[in-house]
């Protein structure tokens, strides 16, 4: 008999939204099957989920863990309250110690590292230039901390925006080609990750567009791109606190939309390469630029120092360059968050609700933190880095790559490099305590004194050629404390398209110098030497390792600076003198 | 205003029931290409109708007047459906579409009663929606994405943003005069997910198959609880005044008596062979009486009392309802039905025969 129930809909409707365990009605495999990847997937993903909290345990957030010896990422906002020191709860139940190694206070960005085990489960990156409005996200983290027992909260949705720019909030925190997402991300998700259905970590949930309603989420949250992080990873891996980028210049959208250039620094590697006020930017990046908005998206991305790829329209014609972005913000305004006045943690309160929020009866007072004894030993404070301990290492780690160059450590004497240049004429260098000279064929003879003066671009167009050889004998022959300041910065491409190489920063005077290493072999593939600040840089490029005497050294060489080739060199003997005892008079 | 999320200690709050996870592994359906339930994922349905809605700025911009809001298009050159609103205050407004192009807007026409308005741009060939073909209706429980220049997210060339959610009800803003203070009052859909914040108003919502289903309502909160309410102005209430303001006939209407409206049923169940129960109460549960012998429904398997739950992605709670969806089928849409038979719910595939047998317009009253 048919029984006209008008509940009936209603009820099978329950049933279809709970199916799972229910016996009555069947459901479709595939919504079985959808259902039950979904689960297992989050479970997953879920033990490299971390709950920070401040030692103090006062306040705290989420972080994801990236790699086995436990590295997690979170917010810079969420790790700038919290210390040095934190305690992270994975959902494993346990509480670990964890450091902080790297932040980055203009992305909203920090590293951190759990201690304990080399065996952490960590979440596998994804590719957040593929991700696609509309495709499913995770949010996972402690929200309102809920998790007491570290297990993170789960809550779906939709990419709703790709490649969101958010104004600066407050001070310098900026979210550049962010993901935005109707996910519920409330108080406490901060720093968590974004997983999409594959449960690839997308990105890091750090801010929401909060309004009238109080401070949970309204629909529309925000996560920092992974693929901007990987950038600045192995910077903030290094212990830095690791800064954005500018042009060097600003521009703006005119009606006809397109971006043009408003004003240029004459100091800026943009305007050595000749990009000029009015130049209309077509792409930056390798992505079209079609609004302001897009320029800052790509700016906002990139590490200081990277060199990355512009193109522009003037009169009709486009030009190619590959510009050097300049450190976004002055040293003195990167201050370690020490040195910085501590928020307060914020409570969330109804919107009409202007009294405080009731004392939690079983709150414990603030004990006075102190760093664990067993890890005391990974925490270096150093003006200008996060934790100087962990650059320490990643200086160690590169000088490694010197190990061919072994022989050279003694010789720190007259060195003599002779070979030919491309057009076949021969060339001879002689770097002495004394002077540095270059003499190129019949008549092309270049010296610079070492005599306390200024360093000189010599031979002319090179970049300082002469100066950047003695850098790599320094290098070679003397101590790293030799230079007066030595810092790792992290990795970025190799002239902006090749490989990906690590840089060990020196200065001696207003010398600068990069050393490059190959990322994955370790080996020295060449050196940018720059005399003063807002110059093109002598770029040294090794091209092949040679033996003269049983000593190995560059076999060719070839040296660029600015956007010209300077020269190609092809060495084939070369005589290095032990360093001179010293002298006794 | 946006702030960043700053972590609490101590406090817990009470978080209300958890999402609708059933729907989500439907709409995972989709999204995986299994192309049982529908051939378009929710990726496709965006890209398809984010042009369709556009930025509008104009008026405001001071204190809690925000000044930017959302419309949609609905024809190819360039009349707007939007909120009436303080927006639209000036002579003109700024209009800035999905790829970034921004045309000056001139307010052709408004309906307060109906938080209706029409703005003007000179465009041509522009994406928008047909209101003669990409509408649609959705019960409780239904899928949906609402977009929106919601907090001027989305700014040049960005798409507005897109969220989702489920029809939580579909009721009269009426019901609740004095405890919600909006010119509107008649049906809306009512949304679980917070469609309606700044921004979003004149947004549109939409069938996870990208059909429009309303305009996105604006920031109303319940003067009792203090909750908000997220509504959505169903579209059949707005395209009579929408076309009769396009065309130049409109006048204020007046009265809201136009219940006994006629429209087009183009496809009725017997056109697959279907016979249903007599429509004999208001909510007749739609089971089916009889299977003709040879029809594409006997083919398909259906059976004598099987009860109907759902056509496509809307939930069937009456006869009426099922009579609504197979009026609005197209010649050779594909159609799914998921039937309870028994204890068990099984889901029908029928094809749309290619000619309608109502093209000489028939008409019925419901």
């Amino acid at each position: 008999m048919r029984q006209f129930v008008p509940s009936v809909p209603c009820l099978l409707l329950s049933t279809v939204v709970f199916a799972c365990g229910s016996s009555a009605f069947a459901v479709e495999p595939p919504v079985r099957d959808a259902e039950a990847a979904r689960v297992s997937m989050i479970e997953r993903v879920a033990t490299s989920v971390v709950a920070i909290f401040a030692s103090s345990g006062d306040g705290g957030g989420s972080g994801v863990l990236i790699s086995p010896d436990g590295y997690a990422l979170s917010n810079f906002h969420v790790t700038s309250g919290s210390g040095d020191f934190m305690k992270c709860g994975l959902n494993d139940g346990r509480l670990y110690d964890a450091v902080i190694v790297g932040i980055d206070p203009t992305g909203d960005v920090a590293l951190i590292k759990l201690l304990g085990r080399d065996d952490f489960p960590a979440a596998t990156l994804g590719d957040s230039d593929n991700v696609r409005v509309g495709e499913w996200v995770f949010a996972m983290g402690n929200p309102f901390l809920l998790a007491t027992d570290f297990h993170p909260t789960v809550t779906a949705g939709i990419v709703s925006g790709v490649h969101r720019y958010q104004y600066p909030a407050g001070t310098f925190l900026e979210y550049a080609d962010c993901i935005q997402t109707d996910a519920s991300i409330n108080p406490g998700n901060s720093g968590g990750p974004l997983f999409n259905a594959a449960g690839e970590l997308i990105g890091i949930n750090g801010r929401g567009s909060f309004e009238k309603r109080g401070r949970v989420n309204i629909g529309a949250g925000y996560a920092i791109s992974i693929n901007q992080i990987k950038r600045f990873l192995d910077g903030l891996k290094g212990g830095r606190i690791v800064d954005h980028a500018t042009l060097g210049a600003t521009v703006s959208t005119n009606f006809d939309r397109e971006v043009v250039v408003d004003r240029i620094l004459e100091q800026s590697s943009a305007y050595r390469r000749g990009l000029r006020e009015g130049d209309q930017i077509v792409s930056f990046g390798g992505r079209p630029i079609g609004s302001a908005n897009q320029f800052k998206n790509v700016l906002g991305i990139y590490p200081d120092g990277w060199k990355v790829p512009l193109t522009y329209r003037r009169g009709g014609e486009r030009h190619d360059l590959l510009v050097e972005l300049r450190t976004l913000h002055r040293a003195s305004e990167m201050l370690p968050e020490r040195e910085r006045k501590p928020e307060g943690p914020r409570r969330p309160g109804k919107p009409d609700d202007k009294s405080p929020p009731p004392e939690d009866p079983h709150a414990h007072p603030p004990t006075p933190v102190a760093a664990p004894e067993a890890w005391k030993h990974l925490y270096e404070e150093r003006d200008g880095f996060a934790n100087y301990h962990f650059n320490r290492l990643a200086q160690a780690r590169l000088l490694k790559g010197l190990a061919p160059y072994a022989e050279l450590k003694s010789l720190g004497g007259r060195w003599k490099v002779a070979g030919t240049v491309a057009d076949g004429r021969t060339f001879v260098f002689t770097l002495a305590k004394e002077g540095l000279g270059l003499k190129v064929g019949k008549d092309g003879v270049y010296y610079m004194p070492l005599d306390g003066s200024e360093p000189i671009d010599e031979p002319p167009g090179s970049g300082g050629l002469l100066v950047a050889c003695d850098q790599f004998k320094q290098l070679l022959t003397r101590e790293p404390e030799s230079f007066s300041f030595v810092q790792y910065l992290g990795s970025e491409p190799l002239d902006g398209v090749g490989p990906a190489v690590e840089v060990l920063q020196t200065q001696v005077g207003v010398v600068h110098t990069r050393w490059l290493f190959h990322r994955e072999e370790g080996r020295l593939v060449g050196f940018d030497t720059t005399l003063a600040r807002d110059v093109d840089p002598c770029e040294f490029r090794i091209q092949s390792v040679g033996e003269f005497n049983g000593r190995h050294f560059p076999s060719s060489f070839s040296v660029r600076s600015g956007d010209r080739e300077f020269a190609t060199f092809r060495v084939n003997a070369a005589e290095f003198l032990p360093t001179p005892p010293p002298e006794t008079r | 205003m946006r702030q960043r999320l700053w972590t609490i200690a101590g406090e817990v709050c009470r978080v209300g029931s958890l999402g609708p996870w059933g729907l989500l592994s439907v709409l995972f359906i989709g999204s995986l290409g299994s192309g049982q339930l529908s051939a378009q994922s929710i990726s496709e349905t965006i890209e398809d109708v984010s042009p369709k809605v556009v930025k509008i700025f104009g008026a405001g911009g001071r204190k809690n007047l925000y000044d930017y809001g959302s419309g949609f298009l609905v024809s190819p050159q360039g009349h707007i459906v939007t909120v009436w609103s303080h927006i639209l205050d000036g002579d003109a407004v700024t209009v800035v579409l999905h790829d970034g192009r921004r045309f000056t807007g001139q307010i052709l026409g408004a309906e307060p009663p109906l938080d209706l308005a029409i703005v003007k741009i000179d465009g041509e060939d522009l994406p928008h929606f047909d209101l003669t073909r990409d509408v649609g209706e959705a019960g409780p429980g239904a899928t949906v994405l609402a977009f929106s220049n919601v907090f001027k997210v989305a700014t040049g060339d960005e798409p507005v943003s897109v969220i989702h959610g489920v029809v939580a009800a579909r009721t009269k803003l009426s019901a609740s005069r004095g405890v919600f203070e909006a010119p509107y009052s008649g049906p809306i859909y009512v949304v679980d997910s917070v469609t309606n914040n700044s921004g979003a108003a004149g947004g549109v919502l939409t069938t996870r198959d990208g059909r429009l289903l309303g305009m996105l309502g604006k920031e109303l909160r319940n003067n009792v609880t203090h909750t908000w309410l997220n509504y959505v102005v169903p579209i059949s209430e707005l395209q009579t005044p929408i076309e009769e303001m396009i065309t130049g006939k409109f006048k204020p209407r007046p009265s809201e008596d136009d219940e006994a409206k006629v429209t087009v049923r183009r496809f009725s169940p017997r056109d697959f062979g279907l016979v249903m129960v007599p429509d004999v109460v208001s909510r007749t549960p739609a089971y089916v009486d009889r299977v003709v012998p040879g029809s594409a429904a006997e083919a398909a398997g259906l059976k004598t009392d099987d009860l109907v739950v759902f056509v496509g992605e809307r939930l069937v709670p009456s006869c009426r309802v099922l009579l609504e969806e197979f009026g609005r089928l197209e010649p050779g849409d594909p159609l799914t039905l998921v039937v309870r038979r028994g204890d068990r719910l099984e889901s029908v595939q029928l094809t749309t025969p290619r000619n309608s047998p109502r093209n000489d317009v028939t008409t019925d009253s419901p």
